[in-house]
């Protein structure tokens, strides 16, 4: 299935769910803030959040700046 | 001692993260500070390039973070990252940012006033960067800002306290801490904004964009000091006429 992830086309396995996303795209979890279809995800929910044809993903984290 | 939001600070200079040509830099920079809260920014992960990560070099013990909501032109959508920045662990601190023309990168008063009044209801201690203005300092202390952060020029721009009029009505008006942020390009300016009264300054391009980044925030950070400590000391008042430091009784022998 495919999803959008910061602005992008993306193909995803059926079933997967932000956590293994997030780990698949070499991020830390721990690091990483998401943001599904406008809504804030808790880092607890990750595990959980399956994710679902055509979700707008933001994955968004600490960089530089004053 | 600087206090913001109840929070004790030995050291009132604060540095921000951005522009610096590495990670490595970056921290000995910070360590050379002598800094206790640093400035960050949110931004989307690039997927290119995942391991390029701040939080891997940042000690998260060692400083506070501050994120900021740069990037954001209106209220809306600088409550949208002062949140993100919040569900990622950074706290309730946050430099509010609302600059909507790329060019000058000035704040929007209103829409600060407006992301403030939301972001100090929901629990955040909220320091708003606003241009110099007495009656918007006021304003926002009112609304529940833990500190505000007038600019001494526009951001990166290096020229020092330009505002310092508008700063100094600020600081003799202010209850909450008044933090001089953007523009200071020297140890000189970072001292003048401490002379005249600020609670602390904040300083990024002037350190990351000098030749040696770790000596300059040396620098300012020797420069915060006898600053504060002029103010503290209670300077003497400018007047237009001399008025002569020896004696002038005495002179009677020389006509």
């Amino acid at each position: 299935m495919k999803i959008i992830c910061n602005g992008k086309e993306m193909e995803v396995r059926d079933g997967a769910t932000l956590e293994e996303l997030i780990l698949e795209l070499q991020l830390n979890p721990a690091t990483v803030v998401a943001e599904c279809d406008g809504r804030i995800v808790l880092r607890e929910e990750y595990p959980q959040i399956f994710l679902r044809q055509g979700i707008v993903l933001e994955l968004i984290r600490f960089v530089g700046g004053g | 001692m600087l206090t913001i939001a109840g929070h004790i600070f030995k050291s009132r200079l604060l540095v921000g993260t951005g522009k610096f040509a590495s990670a490595e830099v970056m921290c000995r920079a910070l360590e050379a500070s002598g800094s206790e809260m640093v400035t960050v920014a949110l931004r989307r992960v690039d997927l290119e390039d995942p391991s390029d990560d701040i939080m891997r070099v940042l000690d998260r013990s060692r400083y506070v973070f501050l994120p900021n909501t740069s990037g954001a032109r209106d209220a809306n959508e600088a409550v949208r990252l002062a949140r993100m920045a919040r569900a990622s662990g950074g706290g309730e601190w946050l430099k509010l940012e609302v600059t909507p023309d790329p060019r000058t990168l000035l704040p929007d008063p209103v829409e600060t006033l407006r992301a403030t009044e939301i972001l100090a209801a929901e629990g955040f201690k909220v320091l708003p960067y606003i241009n110099a203005d007495p009656i918007l300092a006021l304003r926002l202390q009112d609304v529940g800002a833990a500190a505000v952060m007038p600019l001494g020029a526009p951001i990166g721009t290096n020229q020092g306290l330009l505002t310092r009029f508008q700063v100094e009505i600020i600081i003799e008006q202010a209850r909450v801490p008044v933090i001089v942020d953007a523009g200071l390009g020297l140890p000189s300016h970072a001292a003048e904004a401490m002379e005249i009264g600020a609670d602390a300054v904040l300083v990024n391009t002037a350190i990351a964009g000098a030749g040696d980044p770790v000596r300059m925030a040396r620098a300012f950070a020797q420069a915060v000091e006898p600053g504060r400590a002029a103010f503290e000391a209670g300077a003497g008042r400018r007047q237009s006429r001399a008025d002569a430091s020896s004696p002038e009784a005495g002179l009677g022998f020389l006509r």
